[in-house]
């Protein structure tokens, strides 16, 4: 069996399953352009009121050019780039990030994430995000995966199949 | 140096921040769906009867909105940020965020909250400036089970920028040299001083070494009556510049005496100056060390 059927085969099942994981592979990287509308959407939907996340003239009034996402949309951001790729069988675990370049309006952050550890069905990620003033996000993600795959056939409801990896699973590759 | 403040900060590391604390609201689809909108997180396992909410969402129950805290939160936490607050460290921004889920939260669950200061740090400077970063840690339950914990560790700073803008910012200072030197004394002393040719017997301002008319370098100086009109104007604004105000009029002034000088137009609107503004000389000291010459205006144009 090829490496690509068995990709096929997977995205039919619409999820990854904790064998599927290996230390050092590396996730596809999600674009994520950092508008007002997200940065205040972001801010409200977590329930923080702080101004320096809506009010651009308070903002500047604090030091900040801008008004700047809140470390809840950062958090919320890496969880759903870690879900969105191993499917909604996942279980995030743990969350640890730290932020450094804020998030201002019109800027575009690119989470990368590669995969450190696995032990048994869980996994460590380490994700970057990094915007166009420099890092913002650096972050460890723990991640259980159910321990096999659900067949195609499952009648699970698990959501639409993850995109294809052209990184990691380069068509016909043995595995 | 020893930090005094940063000693009775220390004080509080054990210490709760919250006991007992309530969620404002049960865990809800509603908020669920909005923060999946606004992270563009499509994931099923968010929706449907069987949905737990985003775990990453842990804090947001926690969290006191507009109308804040509803209680559980201790003395010692607001005596700590009051603190900061007195010491100028009034800005805050959050710069690490651990969580830990040991349950999902479902719609229904209603949370409780203990929080403790875990640490507080030294002073630090940072590019936003300087200050104290404290950190917090939080369980989070439903009943008496353990859903999730949280660290949480924000900056309490006092921003670099607005130091600077504490200070009032002062207008510049005029360029004193050799051949103007006589021009700014006659300032000091509330006098406006014309140069006059004593070769072809014209005036000339603002002041120089030699003649614009017959080139000759001898003069004597000649005292402004003061009175004047203006002869044109501009209405500044933008760009802003520390000291000065937008939007201001700034008037090419002519004096009774013939000549012309840039001033600025006092006691009118910047929007009621016009040409032909009847104007009278008087001196506005800025600060400690600076008069300048102004124009106020004798009537306002119609
Ligand atoms: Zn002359």
């Amino acid at each position: 069996m090829t490496g690509g059927e068995m990709s096929a085969a997977e995205m039919g099942a619409g999820a990854l399953g904790a064998a599927d994981m290996r230390a050092g592979e590396k996730l596809p990287p999600l674009e994520i352009p950092v508008t007002r509308t997200l940065v205040v959407a972001g801010a409200i939907a977590s329930r923080d009121y702080q101004d320096v996340h809506h009010d651009a003239e308070l903002a500047r009034q604090k030091g900040s050019p801008d008004i700047f996402m809140n470390i809840l949309t950062t958090n919320g951001l890496v969880g759903r780039y870690i879900t969105d790729h191993f499917g909604p069988a996942a279980e995030l675990r743990k969350v640890a990030i730290r932020l450094g370049a804020p998030n201002y309006p019109g800027d575009t952050m690119v989470l990368t994430g590669t995969i450190e550890e696995v032990d048994g069905d869980t996994a460590t990620v380490r994700v970057v995000g990094d915007n166009g003033i420099g890092r913002h996000v650096t972050g460890t993600v723990t991640v259980a995966l159910p321990v096999s795959a659900p067949s195609a056939g499952s009648d699970l409801d698990l959501g639409p199949a993850p995109a294809p990896d052209p990184l990691n699973d380069p068509p016909g590759a043995a595995t | 140096m020893t930090d005094e403040l940063g000693a009775r900060l220390k004080a509080y590391e054990g210490q709760d921040a919250a006991v007992a604390a309530e969620g404002k609201d049960p865990v809800n689809a509603p908020m669920i769906r909005h923060w999946c909108e606004a992270m563009g997180d499509t994931n099923p396992a968010y929706e449907g009867p069987d949905a737990k909410a985003p775990p990453t969402m842990l804090q947001v129950w926690t969290m006191g909105g507009l109308s804040g805290y509803a209680g559980g939160r201790t003395q010692a936490y607001d005596e700590l940020l009051a603190l900061l607050d007195e010491a100028g460290y009034t800005s805050v921004v959050a710069t690490d965020c651990e969580q830990e889920y040991v349950r999902p939260l479902r719609p229904g669950d209603e949370i409780t909250f203990d929080s403790v200061i875990e640490s507080v740090s030294e002073l630090k400077t940072t590019k936003l400036g300087t200050g104290y970063f404290v950190t917090t840690r939080m369980d989070i339950r439903v009943g008496p089970h353990l859903a999730g914990t949280h660290r949480f560790r924000i900056l309490k700073y006092a921003p670099t920028r607005r130091r600077r803008q504490q200070k009032p910012a002062l207008r510049p200072r005029p360029v004193v040299n050799r051949d103007n030197a006589g021009f700014w004394e006659g300032i000091e002393h509330h006098r406006l001083l014309i140069q006059h040719c004593t070769t072809c017997d014209t005036l000339r301002f603002p002041w120089l070494p030699g003649c614009n008319n017959c080139g000759g370098p001898d003069w004597t100086p000649v005292e402004a009556s003061g009175d004047g009109t203006v002869y044109s104007y501009v209405v500044m604004h933008h760009p802003p510049f520390p000291a000065f105000d937008p939007p201001y009029a700034v008037a090419l002034v002519e004096l009774a005496e013939g000549v012309r000088m840039i001033s600025n137009v006092v006691g009118v609107p910047y929007d009621k100056v016009r040409i032909g503004l009847p104007v009278r000389l008087e001196f506005q000291s800025y600060d400690d060390e600076l008069v300048l010459p102004v124009f106020r205006a004798l009537e306002e144009a119609g």
